[in-house]
Formats: C-alpha cells, structure tokens, sequence
C-alpha cells in the first residue's frame, strides 16, 4: 500500500469516526480546535484504526497526541 | 398542588401551569400527529416511530453518539420548548426531570453484541453516556442551557408521570420558575421485545384492545412525551398561552409483587384518592380518566376495580389512549399527559381503540368508537409501573 493508501484509508477512518468531511483531516489538523473531538472520540478513533490496520494501540501512547499527523504516524509506525 | 402538611395544615404551592406541549410517538411526531393518531384507525404492525429524523435536532456526530431514547427525550422537549414561546427565564430557576423505563437499551444490546464478536477492547467508549438513564434529561439541559435540577426518574411504566408530577412540585416549590416534565423509552430492540414477550405481557394478537373482554397483553410501542411546566403568575407575566394547569400528582407502591397489581388495585385506590386531595378537586370535577389500560388482563382487571372504588360503576367517561399508541413503557404517562392536555384543547375525549367487546367483570364507562365530547373538566391520568409504582396526574383546563 502506497502512502497516499494508507492515508486514504486513515482518513476513511476519521470521517466515519468524528464525523467531519474529508478535506477537514489533514495532517495539520488538531483534534479538538480543528475537528472538535474530545477525548472518547479519539479512543474511538484509534478503535476504528486498530481494526482497520490490525494494529494494537496502547492507551499511554495516545498522551501527547493532538494532532491527525501524530495519530497517523502513532499508526503506521507499528505496519 | 401541596407541598406538605404544616403545623397548620396542608400547605398549597404556587399554581403550575402546563405553557408547551411535545410528543414522539408512534401516530408521529408532535402533538398534531398524534391527536389525529388517537382518532383514527389503529396502526397497522409494529408500532415504532415512523417517521423520526434525528437530524431535524441533531448533526451527524450527535446522532452516533446519542441513543435513539435520548434523542426521542431532546426532540419532545425542544418542541415543547418552542411551543412555550419565549420563556425569559434564569437559567438557575429551570430545570428537567425526564424518566424512563430501561434507558439506552439499543446501544447496550450493540454493545454486547461487540463484546462477544470482538472482545473487551472493541466495546464502545460512548457506551456508559449511551446508555443510562439520565442520558435523556442530561442531553435535554445541555441543549436548554438550564443549570436547575436534571434528573430522571426510573419507575418502568409510571415514569414518565411520576417524573411530570415531580417536575410540576419543583414549581410549586417555588425552586423552579420552569421545568420540562416527561418520559422516553426506546426498547424495541430484538432482545427487550424478546424479553417483554416470554414475559407473556406482549398480545400475541399484536392488537391493543384495553379494557375488551378479549384482550390479550399490551401492544409495545416507543417514544416521548414532554410539557413545559410554568409557575402560574411567570406565564401570566409574559401573556404565555396557557393549556392547562398541572393541578395534582401523587405516587405509591403496591409493596406486593415485582410485575403483578395488588389485587383490587388497592395501591391504584389510593393514588388516585392522593392525586385529586393533591389537586383540592372532588370526584365530581374529574370529567375523564386516561387510564393506564395497558391491554393486559391483569392490569386492566385491577384498574377498572380500582376506579370503581373510588368513583362508583360506570360514573365517568374512561379511556385509554393505549389502544393506538400501545404501550411506551416510561414514556406513556407522558404522551398521554399530552393525550389529556389535548383532550381539553379540543374538548374532546379520544376513544379507546380496539374496545368492542365488554368485559363482564368490569364496569367501566369505557368510550369507545368516535372521540365523545365534553365540557373540559379536569383530567385523571394514570399510569402503575412493573414494581408496583403508581402514579395519577390531575390536569385541569385553564
């Protein structure tokens, strides 16, 4: 899967989950300024990733992540 | 309404008056739908809500994340809301007391479902908000922005008429200028329609005929009703419409059985007796009884006993509006608060649908086949709850 896949499929993710359109989930944008999305809505995203990606996400290492980029990275990090 | 017994006596509160009206049912949303509802012909298969878009209330994101009895909650209550006009009140003297029979029963029944496919760490993080029973008035205050009182009541059946009396008491008080009474439930999911029916409660007929000598169990519907309840001389202020007045409310237990009346419908007897001593009315004001009338022999039986104890045979028109709607578990005293208030709105009472054939062992004068009119006068609502929790309302025309 190239790149551009991958964060296809990650967004795919993001807009089912929080419920925003699509060009709103770029890597700069900022869970809750940009995407108003509080704290169990990025549990639930991961969620959905973990299924999507067959990846397994600790919780502590989602402290420190506020931004679409540093999820995706936190992700793909472990493919 | 009485706020208690004083040194001196009963001690009357301040008059609450019934200023806006909300209802979701399965006739349709809001209260039009639902009066034309009660004066047709009963409808046909499974009686859920038909037409109910949570959009008209809520953006996409709330929609996954609210359950389906909390939206009913906020969507009868914003009507009620808009309806009741421009209410100026503080924030910190209005408050919503919203019951319910089971809570979020779809997200829980979705939720075990995941947990047994996919395991503990697929479950729902939005589960706990989902599914309890307080999700209703807590999303109904956050949407009014009212910092008073947001509670509900968990009384099965009489919930959503315990929870208008305790809201109408919290006007009385004098602690409440405003508050939203009512009641929500959305268990028809495959497991509580299960649970209902291996309980033998449900009609195996699927027809809801209250009171009929043939009846069978109750028809299980869905929905919400809500009333905006206006310390009296607050609504006159600002030249509100005014429907009515919550005038009397009384609660009980039958302390007895966990799903059966007491028989004779003793605890009924005297709720009823409370609620008209709460309201200072006699026998002789009450011009109609929207009886609880589930469609069950049970409870059918004990409720026509009851109300002949109290108000004589065949000495009041009665009805039971459950022949349309069925049975909405914690919601039905609160749509059928609504029932009542529109009774006195269009001076007309509903007929009992699916009422044919007489019951030899019950002497009631139950209206059945056309609305009857009549002379508005006040409104007995009942409602008795698996527990054995009665609840009676009395409202009264402007």
């Amino acid at each position: 899967m190239s790149n551009d896949e991958t964060f296809e499929k990650f967004r795919e993710c993001a807009v089912e989950v929080l419920q925003v359109p699509a060009d709103k989930v770029t890597k700069e944008a900022r869970f809750a300024e940009d995407l108003d999305a509080d704290s169990l809505d990025l549990v639930e995203l991961v969620m959905a990733l973990e299924e999507a990606f067959d990846v397994s996400v600790e919780e502590t290492e989602l402290d420190g992540v506020e931004t679409i980029g540093q999820a995706y990275d936190l992700i793909t990090a472990k493919l | 309404m009485l706020l208690g017994i004083g040194d001196q006596g009963p001690i009357a509160g301040r008059r609450v008056a019934i200023t806006g009206i909300g209802v979701v049912s399965c006739c349709g949303v809001g209260p039009q739908a639902l009066w034309a509802g009660l004066n047709g012909p009963p409808p046909e298969g499974e009686r859920r809500v038909p037409d109910f878009d949570p959009e008209r209330w809520f953006g996409p994101k709330e929609v996954r994340q609210i359950d389906r009895f909390a939206q009913f909650a906020v969507a009868a209550s914003e009507m009620a809301r808009e309806d009741a006009g421009d209410l100026g009140v503080d924030p910190d003297r209005a408050g919503v007391i919203m019951g319910t029979g089971v809570g979020g029963f779809e997200s829980l029944q979705n939720q075990v479902l995941v947990y047994a496919e996919k395991g503990a760490r697929r479950v729902s993080p939005r589960l706990v908000p989902m599914m309890m029973s307080n999700a209703g008035a807590a999303n109904v205050s956050m949407r009014a922005g009212w910092h008073g009182p947001s509670e509900s009541i968990v009384t099965a059946c009489a919930a959503g008429t315990h929870s208008i009396g305790y809201a109408a008491r919290l006007v009385a008080s004098g602690r409440l200028d405003v508050a939203i009474g009512g009641g929500t439930e959305a268990a028809m999911t495959e497991v509580g329609i299960a649970a209902f029916a291996n309980m033998t409660a449900l009609s195996t007929t699927g027809i809801s005929r209250p009171f009929d000598a043939r009846r069978d169990g109750f028809v299980i519907t869905e929905g919400a009703g809500a009333l905006v309840l206006e310390a009296w001389d607050h609504a006159m202020a600002r030249g509100a419409h005014i429907y009515g007045e919550l005038a009397g409310a009384a609660s009980t237990a039958d302390a007895h059985h966990i799903t059966a009346p007491v028989p004779g419908g003793v605890g009924a007897v005297t709720c009823m007796v409370m609620a008209m001593e709460d309201a200072d009315v006699s026998l002789s004001d009450i011009g109609h009884i929207n009886a609880h009338g589930t469609s069950t022999p049970l409870n059918d039986q004990a409720e026509a006993e009851a109300i002949t104890k109290v108000f004589g045979a065949e000495a009041l028109p009665v009805t039971s509006t459950k022949g349309i709607t069925g049975h909405g578990l914690g919601a039905a005293g609160a749509i059928e608060a609504v029932a009542a208030v529109l009774s006195i709105d269009h001076r007309l009472i509903p007929p009992t649908s699916g009422y044919e054939q007489p019951d030899p062992d019950i002497h009631l004068d139950i209206v059945a086949g056309e609305a009857r009119p009549w002379e508005p006068g006040a409104v007995l609502s009942n409602s008795f709850g698996f527990g054995g929790h009665n609840g009676c309302l009395v409202i009264s025309p402007p």
